[in-house]
C-alpha cells in the first residue's frame, strides 16, 4: 500500500540533483563503478550467443507467471507447506513487518542478521523490528556499512556504491575505535570478523528471495559475499521475505534467469553464491534452519499488476538500467529521494510511494532507452515513463504554464500558416538578444538551456522556403 | 520511386541544410521528392510532456499530410521514432486512426536507415579530409539501428576516423528534459563535450537536429572550435573538411 498521503511533500529532484552535481567526487566513484558494471555486462552479454533468446525466454516465462500469479502463489505456497515451511500472507508492508516481528516474539528471538533484500527497504523492515527492541544487523558489506553509518542505500545491487573506500575506513575507525587502511581486503576481512560472530549469536536469519519456483516450493537466493547463505542455515530461524512477483513456475526455469542476472547486474557469468532452499532442515540433515517462514508480499503489487505498469513486475532488480543510465551515472542514487532508483525506480516510487510525491521521477528521463536496451526482461522503461506522464497531465498535475503552452504550440503546429509564422516571429524574436548566430541567454522559462548552452539562431531561410521540386 | 520528404520542424527552421542535403543525394539515387506543404511537427514536444489530447491533434494532421505517400523520410531518428511508436500509441483507442499511424509507421524511415535499407547504400561515396568522430544518437536505439551510420562514416574517403568515448551515452537533449531538467541536461551536455574534445577531432557527425543544437551550443559556450555535422551534409558533398 501506499505509505504517504497526499500531503506529504513533493520530492524536489531538481534541488537534489544541483546538490549532487556539485559533489564532484561522487560523481567520479558513480561514474567509475557503474561503468564497470555496464561494461561487464555488455561484454559479457555480446559473447553470449543466445541473450536475446535468453531475454525472450525470460519475458515469455514472466509474462506467463504474472498472468495466472494467483494460481501459481497458491501452487508455491503449497510447495513450501509441503516441503515443511510456513507461509503467510501480507497485505501491506506494515502487515509484513508485523508478521516478522510476531514470528520473532513468539520465538524469544533478540538477535536477528538479514542479508540484503529491497523489498525490506520497502516495507522499511528495519526501523519497525528495531522499534520493538530486535537487534538487526545487516550482513551485506555494502548494507552492513550504511547500517554503521546510519545512511540509505543508492543502488539495489551495490547499495554503498556512492561511498568511497576511504570515507569506509575512515567510517569503521571512528565507529569502532580501530585503524584500518583504506584497502578494500583489510575492511572486509575486520567486517567479516565482526559478522561472523552477529552469525553465530543470532536467533533468526532474513533473507530475500531472487526467485521462487512454483512447482518445487524451493527459494532461490544469489549473492557474492556468502553471507545470505549463512543467514539463511546458521540461525535456527529463517524467514524469506519476498515480493509475490518473484514466482517462477518451474525449478527448472531458473537457469535462463540466472544467466541473465549475474551478466546483467555485475558483469559476472555466475554469482559466487546461489543457495536453493527447499523447507526446512530435514531429520538427518546436516545444516539448515530448523524453521523455515515465506512472508509473501503485495505491498500495491497487485494493482500494479491490473494496470498499464504490469510490465515492471518482471524486474528482477538486476541494476543494469542503474549502470547504464546517464541521469543515474551523473547523480546517483540518493537524488531520486526514494527506496528504488534509477529509471525502474522512477516508475517504482510513483506507484509505490505516491504518484504525487514522486511526479518529478517520470520526467527525470532524456528518454534515451538505454535501459530499456539493457534491461534483460525487456521491460520498457521510457514507455511507462511517458505513460506517467500522460497520466499526470491528464489529471492536471503539471505545470500551469507547460499547459497553456502545449496548447498554444499545438494550435500553431495544426497550421502550416501559423507555423510559418511562428518560425518567423521566433527568428525575430531572437535576432536582438543574439550575437554571430548564437544566443547565450534566453528568458523564462527557456533560461534553463543557456545555462550552460548556447542556443543556435533560425536560420535566415527555412527548408521549405530553399525546397524547389 | 517517390520518397516524402519529413523535414521536422527543427531542421526546417534551424538547419535547413541537412534537408537540402538529403535533397541532393536522394536525388543522386534517382528518387522522386515532394515536399508536402502541410507539414509541421510530429509532435514530441507534447507527447513527451504527457500532453497527449494536444500531441493527438498534432499526430492526426500528420496521418492526414502523409497519407499517400509511399515512403516518409527524415533526417532524424527522433522524429521517425516518434511516428513509429508514439503515433501508434496515442491512437490505442481509436481503431480508424490507429490502423493509419501503423501504415504511416510501416513507411516512414529516418535518412540513414532509408540509404541502408531501401537504397541498400553500404559505403559512403564521398570524402572528408580531417579527423572526425561521431556520436550515435539516441533514438536510432528506438528504430532498431546500430552501426550503419558509423559504417558510412569509417569508409569514407579520406579520413581519419577517431571512435568517440561512450558515443551511445546520451548527450542530455532529451527535448522538454533540457528545459525541466537544465542541470542534468546541461551537464550531460558537458560530458559528452568533454569526450569530444578528448577525441582530438576536428568535426563531430551527429545525426539528430535537437542532438546537434545541444553539442553545438554546449561546444560553442565552451568556446571548442569542433564542427558538428549531419552526415547527409558530408555525403551530398556539401562538407568534405572541417
Ligand atoms: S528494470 Fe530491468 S534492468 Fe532495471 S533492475 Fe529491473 S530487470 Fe534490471
Amino acid at each position: 500500500m501506499n505509505r504517504e498521503t497526499e500531503l506529504t511533500p513533493r520530492w524536489d529532484f531538481g534541488a537534489a540533483t544541483r546538490q549532487s552535481l556539485r559533489n564532484e567526487s561522487l560523481a567520479k566513484a558513480l561514474f567509475r563503478a557503474t561503468a564497470k558494471f555496464d561494461d561487464g555486462r555488455r561484454a559479457l552479454m555480446a559473447a553470449l550467443p543466445e541473450s536475446d533468446l535468453l531475454r525472450e525466454k525470460a519475458r515469455q516465462i514472466k509474462d506467463d507467471v504474472l498472468q495466472h500469479l494467483d494460481r501459481y502463489l497458491a501452487q508455491f505456497a503449497d510447495s513450501v507447506e509441503k516441503a515443511g515451511g510456513i507461509v503467510h500472507w501480507a497485505k501491506t508492508g506494515d502487515d509484513a513487518n508485523a508478521l516478522v516481528a510476531s514470528i520473532a516474539r513468539e520465538r524469544n528471538v533478540k538477535r536477528i542478521v538479514k542479508a540484503k533484500t529491497m523489498v525490506s527497504e520497502e516495507t522499511h523492515l528495519n526501523d519497525a523490528l528495531e522499534s520493538e527492541g530486535f537487534c538487526v544487523i545487516e550482513t551485506d558489506l555494502g548494507e552492513y556499512i550504511l547500517q554503521v553509518a546510519g545512511d540509505r542505500p543508492s543502488h539495489i545491487v551495490v547499495p554503498a556504491v556512492h561511498r568511497t573506500k576511504e570515507e569506509i575506513a575512515e567510517l569503521f575507525n571512528t565507529s569502532f575505535g580501530v585503524s584500518l587502511p583504506p584497502e578494500p581486503a583489510e575492511i572486509t576481512k575486520f567486517a567479516r570478523a565482526r559478522l561472523r560472530e552477529e552469525f553465530a549469536n543470532a536467533d533468526m536469519g532474513i533473507t530475500g528471495a531472487n526467485f521462487a519456483a512454483a512447482d518445487t516450493g524451493t527459494v532461490i537466493q544469489v549473492t557474492n559475499e556468502g553471507n545470505g547463505r549463512l543467514c539463511a542455515t546458521w540461525p535456527p530461524v529463517q524467514v524469506v521475505f519476498m515480493g509475490i512477483e518473484k514466482i517462477i513456475p518451474r525449478l527448472e526455469d531458473l537457469p535462463v534467469f540466472l544467466k541473465l542476472l549475474a551478466r546483467s547486474a555485475t558483469g559476472q557469468p555466475m554469482t559466487v553464491y546461489t543457495n536453493l532452499i527447499t523447507g526446512p532442515r530435514r531429520e538427518g540433515e546436516g545444516d539448515g534452519a530448523r524453521e523455515l517462514h515465506v512472508i509473501l508480499i503485495d505491498n500495491g503489487r497487485t494493482a500494479v499488476l491490473g494496470s498499464e505498469y504490469r510490465q515492471s513486475l518482471r524486474c528482477i532488480r538486476c541494476g543494469a538500467c542503474l549502470n547504464t543510465c546517464p541521469v543515474y551515472r551523473n547523480v546517483g542514487g540518493h537524488t531520486y529521494g526514494s527506496v528504488y532508483p534509477g529509471p525502474i525506480g522512477s516508475v517504482l516510487s510513483p506507484l509505490y510511494e505516491g504518484r504525487s510525491r514522486f511526479s518529478a521521477l517520470p520526467h527525470a528521463s532524456s528518454l534515451c532507452g538505454a535501459c530499456y536496451q539493457a534491461c534483460p526482461m525487456k521491460i520498457n522503461i521510457p514507455h511507462m515513463l511517458t505513460a506517467m506522464r500522460a497520466e499526470q497531465a491528464e489529471r492536471g498535475d503539471n505545470h500551469v504554464l507547460e499547459r497553456l503552452g502545449m496548447r498554444l504550440w499545438a494550435l500553431a503546429m495544426r497550421s502550416p500558416l501559423l507555423y510559418r509564422f511562428g518560425g518567423t516571429a521566433l527568428r525575430w524574436g531572437m535576432l536582438p538578444l543574439s550575437s554571430e548566430g548564437w544566443v547565450s541567454s534566453l528568458p523564462y522559462p527557456f533560461s534553463g538551456w543557456t545555462k550552460r548552452r548556447d542556443f543556435p539562431l533560425p536560420a535566415k531561410k527555412s527548408f521549405r522556403g530553399s525546397f524547389k521540386e | 520511386m517517390r520518397v516524402s520528404l519529413f523535414i521536422t520542424c527543427l531542421a526546417d527552421l534551424f538547419h535547413p541544410e541537412i534537408g537540402l542535403a538529403m535533397v541532393t543525394i536522394l536525388r543522386k539515387h534517382g528518387v522522386e521528392l515532394v515536399f508536402p506543404g502541410g507539414q509541421t511537427c510530429c509532435g514530441q514536444p507534447a507527447f513527451n510532456t504527457g500532453n497527449w489530447a494536444e500531441a493527438r491533434s498534432v499526430a492526426a494532421r500528420m496521418l492526414d499530410v502523409f497519407e499517400s505517400s509511399e515512403y516518409v523520410v527524415s533526417p532524424s531518428a527522433s522524429c521517425t521514432a516518434m511516428i513509429r511508436e508514439g503515433f501508434p500509441r496515442l491512437f490505442a483507442n481509436d481503431e480508424a486512426l490507429h490502423a493509419r499511424s501503423e501504415t504511416l509507421a510501416s513507411r516512414s524511415f529516418e535518412f540513414i536507415e532509408f540509404l541502408g535499407k531501401v537504397l541498400h547504400v553500404k559505403s559512403a561515396d564521398a570524402r572528408f579530409n580531417g579527423r572526425l568522430t561521431y556520436h550515435y544518437t539516441c533514438h536510432q536505439r528506438a528504430l532498431g539501428m546500430t552501426t550503419e551510420a558509423e559504417d558510412l562514416v569509417k569508409s569514407l574517403q579520406g579520413v581519419t576516423y577517431i571512435p568517440l568515448e561512450g558515443k551511445e551515452r546520451c548527450c542530455g537533449f532529451g527535448g522538454a528534459f533540457s528545459i525541466k531538467m537544465p542541470d542534468l541536461s546541461g551537464h550531460m551536455a558537458n560530458d559528452k563535450v568533454e569526450r569530444i574534445i578528448e577525441t582530438g577531432a576536428e568535426a563531430v557527425v551527429v545525426n539528430d537536429t535537437g542532438c546537434i543544437m545541444n553539442i553545438s551550443g554546449a561546444l560553442k559556450r565552451r568556446g571548442v572550435p569542433v564542427k558538428v555535422i549531419h552526415l547527409a551534409r558530408i555525403l551530398s558533398g556539401e562538407v568534405t573538411a572541417p
